[in-house]
Formats: C-alpha cells, structure tokens, sequence
C-alpha cells in the first residue's frame, strides 16, 4: 500500500460514525444564502419585475439551480471525497438520467404538440 | 486503492497480488447506500416534474395556475421547509457534541415545522377541491397534484420516522447505530428540501406566470 493510501485510510478511520465536518458556520451560510435565494425568486415574480414572462422563467430556474448546489454543499456535505467520490459519482450519474428525463420529454413533446395541429389531420392525407 | 498495488516500488521484490490483505469496504456503508437510494428518488421526482412540465399548461379549460395558486401561501410553506432544514442542522450538531436534550428539542421543532408545511399543504389541497380544481379536473391538476402531493408524501413519513427516532433515541441515548440513523434522516430531510426548491420554483413561480 502506498503512503498516500494508507494516509486516507487512516484519515476515513478517524470518524468513528461517518459523521463529520458539520460545523455551525456551516450550515448558517448556507441558510443565509438558501433564504436570500429563495426571496429573490419569489420577489421577481411577485412584483412583476420583468415584463417577459421567458426572462423572468429563465432567471427563476438560474436561482433554483444555485440554491440547489448550496443545499448539496453545506447541508448534505457533498464534496468529491465523501465515501471515496461514489457520492459523488452517484449524483453525477443521477443527474445526466434527470437532465435526459426532463430535457428529452419536454423537448419530444413540444414537438408532438406543434405537428398534431388540427389543420395537419387532414382526412386525405391519412392512408 | 487499486492502484496501490500497481504502484510497488522498483527496489521490492515482492510477488504480485490481487487481493487485499485486510477487510477492506467502506468506512460506513449504510450513508453511502442510503444515498443511492435518496438518487433513484430523485429519479421518481424527475419523471414526476418531467410530466408536469409536459402537461402543465394543459388547462381543457380549467383553471390556470395563475388562478388558483396562492403565493404568499408557498413562501410561508418554503420559509417553514427552510428553517426545519437549519434546525435539523442544529440537531445535528448537538448529536456531534452528544448533547441529548437539546438535540431532542431541535428534533422537535423540525417535526413541528415539518408538520406546520403539511399542514398548509392539506389546506390549500382541501382548498382547491372543494373549489373544483380537483386532481381530476385537468391535466396541469392532474400532474400537479402528482408531484406535490409525492413531495407531500415524502415529509409525511420523514416526520413518522423523526418521531420513530425521538423514541428510539430516547430509550438508547446516543449510540453509534442512533447517530448513523440519525444522519441518515439528516441527508432524507434535506433531499426533501432540494426537491422542494424544484416544486416552488418550476410549478408555482413559473405556473403563475403569464
């Protein structure tokens, strides 16, 4: 076994519960940064500050995401340490299948409805 | 680890193994499994925001969400999900200073909170019922009801197991088992607050927009 190996090993072996480095500063900023991304999102919508709708969707969705990754980081602990990386490995892996899953059905779907428009059933047309 | 072995130094002649001499498997392998099972959640909640995202302008002539959303309600319900999730951190902390009291009391108060935002959620459900704007009204009602009511499903039974684990922690103090438990709960109730930000945001901030 290589030093640095047996270094990690020892470093995983100095939690005796899996339990580590939650730490009250932590878990404050990222309750102060959770709140002030989620006013935003609700103030932009509540008081109408754009006035298309597609920009206010687009911002909206920005913040969701960012609020999401400062979840991840200072309430669940995701780092690419955590569990030997297969934390993160699984999350990354779960992530392609959500963007696929959301992506691809929205996508297909708005294309259906745009080519199933009454005009396009024509009777003649039909074998 | 694997490559540990590939990298013997050049001055050792030692004959090449395979295997590991001692155990080796992870440090605790049940945060690791439940967290691939909090991922094939997430994948439940994708397909369930998938179908609301495909159907959920499709009104057949209902009402809109614009209609019938209510958004001071879903920013007093975030607000609640938000501060059960810092107090459920507290808790945790006082875990790591093997305070029992005070981390029963922060247990507490998340289940109070988590019960308040079921609470506004059964209401404004009951609201939107007896106004007709049932599940079955429409398709938007349809996949609506569906993704929130799941979400809704999840922090019911995350507060079932909160108290299940206020007992147990109660009866058997702070044992490693009850800490590895309570982690456990830890990721669950937070996952449920990831996924809650999708909901406000991708149905009810987007649902009321013009």
């Amino acid at each position: 076994m290589s030093a640095h190996a047996e270094h990690a090993h020892e470093h995983a072996h100095g939690h005796d519960d899996g339990v580590s480095h939650s730490t009250f500063k932590g878990y404050m900023t990222g309750f102060v940064l959770a709140v002030i991304l989620t006013a935003i999102p609700f103030w932009l919508v509540m008081t109408h500050a754009f006035d298309k709708s597609s920009t206010t969707a687009i911002v909206v969705l920005a913040f969701a995401a960012v609020q999401m990754v400062v979840h991840m980081i200072y309430f669940l602990h995701m780092n690419a340490k955590s569990e030997g990386g297969w934390n993160m490995l699984a999350l990354i892996f779960t992530l392609v299948l959500v963007v696929i899953t959301l992506a691809g059905s929205i996508w297909v779907m708005f294309h259906l409805n745009q080519n199933m428009m009454p005009g396009m059933m024509d009777m003649k047309n039909l074998p | 680890m694997s490559d540990s072995h590939a990298r013997t130094m050049p001055g050792e002649r030692k004959a090449l193994r395979f295997h590991l001499t001692e155990e080796h498997h992870p440090e605790n392998g049940t945060l690791l499994g439940f967290w691939l099972y909090l991922m094939s959640d997430c994948l439940i909640f994708a397909c369930l925001f998938a179908v609301y995202g495909v159907l959920g302008r499709n009104y057949a002539g209902g009402p809109t969400g614009a209609e019938i959303f209510e958004l001071p309600v879903v920013a007093l319900n975030t607000s609640l999900l938000l501060l059960s999730s810092i107090t459920y951190g507290f808790a945790v902390l006082e875990m790591q200073r093997d305070k029992l009291r005070p981390m029963l009391v922060w247990l507490g108060i998340t289940g109070l909170l988590g019960a308040g935002f079921i609470f506004l959620e059964l209401q404004e459900f009951a609201h939107l019922i007896a106004e007709g704007a049932g599940p079955q009204r429409s398709a938007f009602l349809s996949s609506f009801f569906t993704l929130v009511a799941t979400h809704g499903l999840h922090v019911t039974f995350g507060i079932i197991w909160l108290i299940t684990l206020m007992v147990q922690v109660g009866k058997k103090g702070l044992i490693p088992e009850n800490k590895r438990r309570l982690m456990c709960l830890s990721m669950f109730w937070h996952f449920l607050d990831v996924v809650w930000i999708g909901v406000f945001s991708f149905v009810y901030l987007m649902g009321v927009l013009p």
